[in-house]
């Protein structure tokens, strides 16, 4: 059995290059830079002019290459998008579907209920075109991160710091080095990354400066444009996490009124008993 | 109460020896209906006056301090576990191509479906977080002294029933750690020398670990919960036999020593309970992917090994007992001696005080203890190698030496406080007493 697993190791770190899956950061890897986050925090939102920035990233640069196979054209309403808006954006997708009545699959334009089509047909396809295979990208956010170590993960706890992932991938997008230092050889058509662990990365520069256009006059930097798309990997990642911080809240203030009150009841009662 | 059916078995078990001032022996006020309704049900099947017996007119210690409210608080964490649990089987698929998708599908699309599951797998973290301050207590104060061996042990099983539980249940989103958790944990078993091999692929349901190995752990991980339910009614039957212990580790003698279980241990376990639940609100809605770990959000893949294969915090003591030892047969007999030594708690301290409070030597072996095992967890969370690997030994000899030579040799050495005549003197002077 332990050469069997010996075996899968073995396979698995040779595959590491051509599926960059190791999660966390390795030791030789610098911890990602902190960023600010209008999500992080007991009382953090999105900022929807970000996320929609970030969509448009990901439609024009990252969904070449990258599914996002969890959202919905209908969960675009979430961002701020109009019934109409969403239902257009839907329309510019060709969705297989079918078998209709003769039996045959067919192309039709999407519709909100549409999940966004991964642009390959399976992972050997994606293998055989991208020297790998680029991860479905909705739940990256939270599969991606970073060891904080001791002790600052134990004050994560209680600052609630959770943004490691979306630190990390905005790093590892602004992270790329056009030579890799001396005395480290690349893998053929691998790129260097100075977050990514080992290095070397199968996924060739993916942003540039002005490659995206803004129409809300954010900058058009690659720096703005790796915030916009984590923040919205994060958004991908984690829908329901302005519900979850409000309804915490909520929570919250209950339980401590109600743990105050039991207390003086428990007060009460045991008065005589002491 | 006399005339108590084990009468002729020996001493009267707790509470049936509470004396009154008088001396009397003292009867727990049951419960007569006078309603006709509960009258009639009551002749035919005692369903009320057995609650009323064992919820409310129930003495307890009355010196009970807020450690003992855990065993409360475990029991509504079982509660939220198996009621969280069932709802989200009914979106859950526990098939291997399937599993991922739909938990994702319970994150965003099922109503509250997040809330369930968060509620859910942080639950599973604060029931060990609550399981081991109530172990430590019982630790603290000698609590599976005679004559609440069995009670201790029960405890024990339903420990190993839970850390099961948990394991099978970290399986279920079939992520990479799931996977590769369960491809550590199931390997333990190819130790066994001859039939290892054979046990393993009977595990799996093949030659991997596969659709058969999850599916099968999904039916198991649904059973478990309920077998935990049976040993805490044993569990709790139990205590009732032979009662509390306390902070001073001396039995009521009198009704004096004692309070009804209902105000005054309801009304304290329920502000327990409650402050627990800011803890775990905490977790839930705030940090909620805080004790898991970032690979179990990337789908199983046989082919990918994570750089480091962690198991859950809470195995992380003994994962690292497992790592010390370099020998594999030996080191699965190390992990699972660690958690059976406990079963012999009991017998391996041979103080005949309880409470540490009157135990100055054994209350700083104890919290050494505490300590060698936080440091066991997180050489559990470091790679196996160099240094990690040395002091991992060191503290797993420590570990193993607490029981096995400390607490039997502490019993004969240590020079132990004066215990207080009773519960109530001990009250009435504080400067002895128990805190």
């Amino acid at each position: 059995m332990s050469r069997t697993i010996l075996a899968l190791v073995l396979a698995g770190s040779l595959l590491g290059l051509a599926a960059p899956q190791a999660a966390l950061a390795a030791g030789d890897a610098p911890p990602p830079p902190r960023q600010k986050w209008t999500f992080s925090g007991p009382f953090g939102k999105f900022d929807r002019a970000q996320l929609q920035r970030g969509l448009k990233v990901y439609r024009e640069v990252c969904a070449v290459c990258h599914g996002l196979k969890y959202i919905a054209f209908r969960n675009l309403a979430d961002l701020g998008y109009s019934e109409a808006q969403v239902k257009a954006i839907a329309a510019e997708y060709k969705i297989k579907d079918g078998p209709n009545d003769q039996g045959e699959m067919f192309e039709r334009d999407g519709r909100p209920a549409d999940y966004f089509p991964t642009p390959w047909a399976n992972e050997n396809a994606a293998r055989a075109q991208y020297n790998g295979v680029p991860p479905d990208m909705s739940v990256l956010a939270k599969a991606r991160g970073y060891e904080r170590g001791f002790p600052w993960f134990i004050f994560d706890m209680f600052t609630q710091f959770q943004e490691h992932g979306v630190d990390y991938i905005h790093a590892l997008l602004v992270g790329y080095k056009e030579k890799p230092p001396t005395g480290f050889t690349l893998p053929q058509g691998a790129s260097y990354n100075e977050y990514f662990p080992g290095h070397a990365i199968a996924m060739p520069p993916p942003l540039s400066d002005k490659r995206v256009d803004y129409t809300d006059g954010s900058p058009a930097t690659t720096d703005q444009y790796a915030k916009d798309v984590a923040a919205f990997m994060m958004w991908t990642a984690e829908p329901h996490m302005e519900a979850r911080k409000r309804i915490g809240f909520q929570v919250m203030i209950f339980l401590l009124i109600f743990a105050g009150l039991l207390y003086f009841t428990k007060k009460k009662v045991w008065a005589d008993a002491h | 109460m006399s005339g108590h059916p084990n009468d002729a078995l020996g001493p009267k078990a707790w509470p049936f020896n509470l004396k009154t001032d008088s001396g009397a022996p003292y009867e727990i006020p049951s419960y007569r209906p006078t309603n006709p309704v509960l009258r009639w049900l009551e002749y035919r099947l005692p369903l009320l006056s057995f609650a009323y017996s064992t919820a409310v007119s129930y003495p307890t210690p009355r010196n009970l301090n807020y450690w003992w409210t855990f065993g409360g608080i475990l029991t509504f964490l079982l509660g939220a576990q198996i009621v969280t649990g069932i709802i989200l089987v009914m979106h859950y698929t526990p098939h291997a191509d399937m599993a991922f998708n739909s938990v994702e599908h319970i994150m965003r699309d099922v109503n509250y479906g997040w809330l369930l599951r968060y509620l859910h797998s942080n639950g599973a973290s604060m029931f060990f977080v609550a399981v081991y301050i109530h172990m430590a207590r019982g630790m603290y104060y000698g609590s599976y002294k005679e004559p609440r061996e069995v009670l201790w042990i029960l405890g024990v099983i339903l420990y190993l029933l839970m850390m099961a539980t948990g394991f099978l249940g970290y399986t279920l989103p079939w992520g990479q750690m799931s996977f590769w958790g369960a491809t550590v944990i199931t390997n333990f078993f190819s130790a066994i020398p001859l039939v290892g091999e054979s046990v393993v692929s009977w595990l799996w349901g093949g030659y991997a670990i596969g659709n058969p190995t999850l599916q099968r752990f999904f039916s198991l991980h649904y059973l478990l919960p309920f077998v935990i339910v049976g040993v805490v009614v044993l569990h709790v039957w139990a205590l009732h036999m032979v009662g509390q212990n306390n902070p001073t580790g001396v039995e009521p003698k009198t009704e004096k020593d004692t309070v009804a279980f209902t105000p005054y241990a309801t009304i304290k376990d329920s502000f327990m309970m409650v402050c627990f639940c800011i803890v775990y609100a905490w977790f839930v809605f705030y940090v909620p992917n805080y004790l898991g770990h970032a690979d179990n959000y990337i789908p199983a893949n046989p082919a990918v090994t994570p750089t480091h294969i962690v198991p859950e915090w809470y195995y992380l003591p003994f994962y690292a007992i497992l790592r010390a030892i370099p020998n594999k047969l030996l080191g699965v007999i190390a992990l699972f001696g660690s958690i059976g030594i406990l079963a012999f708690l009991p017998w391996l301290d041979t103080s005949r005080v309880r409470s540490a409070n009157y135990r100055p030597l054994f209350r700083q072996f104890f919290w050494i203890f505490i300590l060698v095992t936080v440091g066991l967890g997180w050489l559990g969370s470091k790679p196996a190698e160099g240094g990690y690997i040395i002091a991992a030994r060191i503290l797993t000899f420590y570990y193993f030496a607490h029981f096995l030579i400390i607490l039997p040799v502490l019993g004969w050495v240590e020079k132990t406080k004066p215990l207080p005549n009773s519960i109530s003197e001990s009250i009435l002077t504080p400067n002895r007493s128990a805190n």
